[in-house]
This record gives structure tokens, C-alpha cells and sequence, in this order.
């Protein structure tokens, strides 16, 4: 079954992030297919690559990254919400011109209509926020 | 269908909301801070008992012990699922509420 | 828009389900930008006010002293954007001393009961 995740928060702020990191993993153990991650909100935080959060804590955003590579997941960071809050790719540092980019791999930066697109072809959506 | 509440009742009124639309044969699913709202004594107890009849409840178990809690502190015949039962009620119920 | 190069043909029932006061956090206003997009990809949108989500459709709302962007007039505009299905929760408004007299834009006023079916008929949920 495919699955469309929504994440509407940024990560150590709330736990939404921590929950649907386990619902993917759990999910694709059991054989799903997660045909898009979507951050929005706060959650498009989830996508930069300058965190450094403690030693013995989890690092959320490498968290992505790893979840990403090991299985193709897309993650998607809404650039409305990204622009907003200073999350930025190669494409949209050169458009604002602004003089660095901070998105962690794997992540990509695109429009709602990503979002819609996964309501459209997913099977079930799941959201995780506040 | 599968209705999530992830707010303590005591924070949100997401599990009164909840209870308003889950209809027959609908599953509610307790995850992060609303755990709280399955234990037992609370105010909200009476609100999941009485529903019991036509609702199925489900808390997630790694949220219920990450706060200190187990099946010893739950109201009646509230089940404990792991992630991998989320995902399970998630791909069983054509559609999902997540109440905020 | 490179989004609408995404147009699959496929046209789901979307329900938005609002619930959040709208001026102290952005979600209200956040939500209000995915409606808008889903109106540009033809889908059947649908939108409905619950709980403190009531407050987001309340008549005169000036933003000028608390220096926020007044999000709230859009849905003023959501007609020009095909979006005429706006249900309000008579419960929640009661609950809050209000009527639809008090809203500012074109609402059906639906009991739970009968938001209830609404949902049963919606196919894709995005609740915020």
C-alpha cells in the first residue's frame, strides 16, 4: 500500500517528528511503500544539514537522510513554509540571492503541490503535528 | 475509520471533538500526550467507557511507557499496540483523522 | 506553476479540517495556502470549521496593531478560486456565543451530525 506522510512540526520541538520516523520505519517493514514525505509548517526544520544537537541524542535531520538513502523515500520540505523560515537549496539561494543554502541530503525544496499530489496517489495519508 | 489524538484531554478538547465524529465501528488511537487520557481515574475515563459498545480503543505502547505508564494504569479494555499495529489500523481503515 | 505539471485527471474528495484559532499560531494561515493550491490542481475541496477553527471566519478581524498579515480576508476570495463549500460546526459556534451572523463570508452551519456524513463522504483528510 502507498502511504503520504504529512510532518507539520520541526523536530526536538515536538515529538510529531519522532513519531513518524517510527510510523515509516514500521511501515516499511511491514512492506509499504511511502511515496512521499511532506514537511510543512515548522516541519520543513526537519531539513537542515547545520543541526548539532548532543552527542547521546538522536540526530533528527541525518535520521532523514539515512531513512532516505537506505530506501528512496522523497522528502519533501513545501518552499513557502521554507522560504518563510530560512530553509534553503542551491536553487533557491541563487533566486533570493542569498549567500548560503542548508538543506541536509536527500531533502528536496518544492511546491504544495506536492502535498496535493500525494493526496491524489496515495493510498492513506497520515499527518503528524501539533 | 481510524481517528489519532495525539493531546492530553487535559491540554485539547481533540478527544471530545474526537468522540463527536467516530462513529460505529470506528477505531481511536492514543498517541504522544494523549495517552494521559487512558488512565484510569481520570475525568475522561467515562467518555471512553461509554463508548466502549461501538468504538474500538487503541493506545500506542512505546508512548504509554516512555511516560511511566503500563496495562496496569490503563482503563478496561483499552489495547496496546506498537508501531507496527499503527501502521496495521492505518492500512486496514480507508481513512485516517488525525485530530491535532 | 511547475506544480500543475502534476495534473493526473484523478479529482478526490479533499476536506480541510480547521481547528485552530487563527491569529496566535500560523497554522491557520498556513493551511488557508494548501486550499488554494489544491484549487489549482481541480480537486473537490471542501472545508470545514471546527472548534476554536470557528474563530477564523469572525467578521472585522484588523491585524494592523499586532503587525501580522491579515490571512483572514482571503476567504472572502475563496469563491474566486472555485472554493464554496465552507461548513461551520454549529456546536463549536454555539459553544463560543456566536452565529453565523457573526462570520464573514458565506457558511452552511452543520450540526456534528451532519458534518459527520460530509466526512464519511470525503476521501482525503488534511486536518490542521
Amino acid at each position: 500500500m502507498k502511504f503520504g506522510v504529512l510532518i507539520n512540526e520541526g523536530p526536538y520541538q515536538h515529538q510529531a517528528s519522532d513519531t513518524a520516523y517510527k510510523f515509516i520505519e514500521a511501515a516499511i517493514e511491514e512492506g509499504h511503500e511511502i511515496f512521499r514525505v511532506f514537511f510543512y509548517h515548522d516541519g520543513v526544520n526537519n531539513g537542515t544539514r547545520l543541526a548539532t544537537p548532543p552527542q547521546d541524542d538522536r540526530h533528527i535531520p541525518n535520521r532523514w537522510t539515512e531513512l532516505a538513502e537506505k530506501h528512496e523515500i522523497d522528502l519533501v520540505l513545501c518552499v513557502a513554509a521554507a522560504q518563510r523560515r530560512g530553509m534553503v537549496d542551491e536553487d533557491e539561494m541563487k533566486r533570493n540571492s542569498k549567500d548560503a543554502n542548508n538543506i541536509a541530503g536527500k531533502f528536496r525544496i518544492s511546491g504544495l503541490g506536492q502535498l496535493i499530489e500525494a493526496g491524489i496517489q496515495a493510498d492513506r495519508m497520515i499527518t503528524f503535528g501539533d | 475509520m481510524l481517528h489519532t489524538i495525539n493531546k492530553s484531554p487535559f491540554e485539547k478538547d481533540s478527544l471530545k471533538t474526537c468522540l463527536r465524529y467516530a462513529e460505529k465501528g470506528s477505531s481511536v488511537l492514543f498517541i504522544e500526550d494523549a495517552v494521559y487520557a487512558c488512565t484510569k481515574g481520570t475525568n475522561f475515563e467515562k467518555q471512553i467507557t461509554e463508548n466502549q459498545e461501538n468504538i474500538s480503543f487503541y493506545v500506542l505502547g512505546p508512548d504509554l511507557e516512555a511516560r511511566g505508564l503500563d496495562n496496569s494504569n490503563l482503563t478496561n479494555n483499552i489495547e496496546i499496540i506498537d508501531y507496527k499495529g499503527f501502521v496495521k489500523l492505518v492500512a486496514e481503515n480507508e481513512k485516517t483523522q488525525n485530530w491535532l | 506553476m511547475e506544480d500543475q505539471e502534476l495534473e493526473s485527471g484523478i479529482v478526490k474528495k479533499f476536506i480541510y479540517v480547521n481547528r485552530k484559532a487563527p491569529h496566535g499560531t500560523i497554522y491557520a494561515h498556513e493551511a488557508l495556502e494548501v486550499v488554494l493550491i489544491a484549487a489549482a490542481f481541480e480537486q473537490d475541496v471542501s472545508l470545514a470549521f471546527i472548534d476554536d477553527g470557528v474563530y477564523q471566519l469572525k467578521k472585522g478581524q484588523n491585524t494592523d496593531g499586532i503587525a501580522t498579515k491579515n490571512f483572514t480576508k482571503t476567504f472572502g476570495a475563496l469563491e474566486m478560486y472555485d472554493v464554496e463549500k465552507l461548513y461551520v460546526e454549529k456546536e463549536s459556534l454555539e459553544e463560543r456565543g456566536l452565529s453565523e451572523d457573526d462570520l464573514s463570508v458565506d457558511v452552511e452551519v452543520l450540526a456534528s451530525s451532519e458534518l459527520k456524513k460530509l466526512f464519511n463522504e470525503s476521501e482525503v483528510f488534511f486536518n490542521f
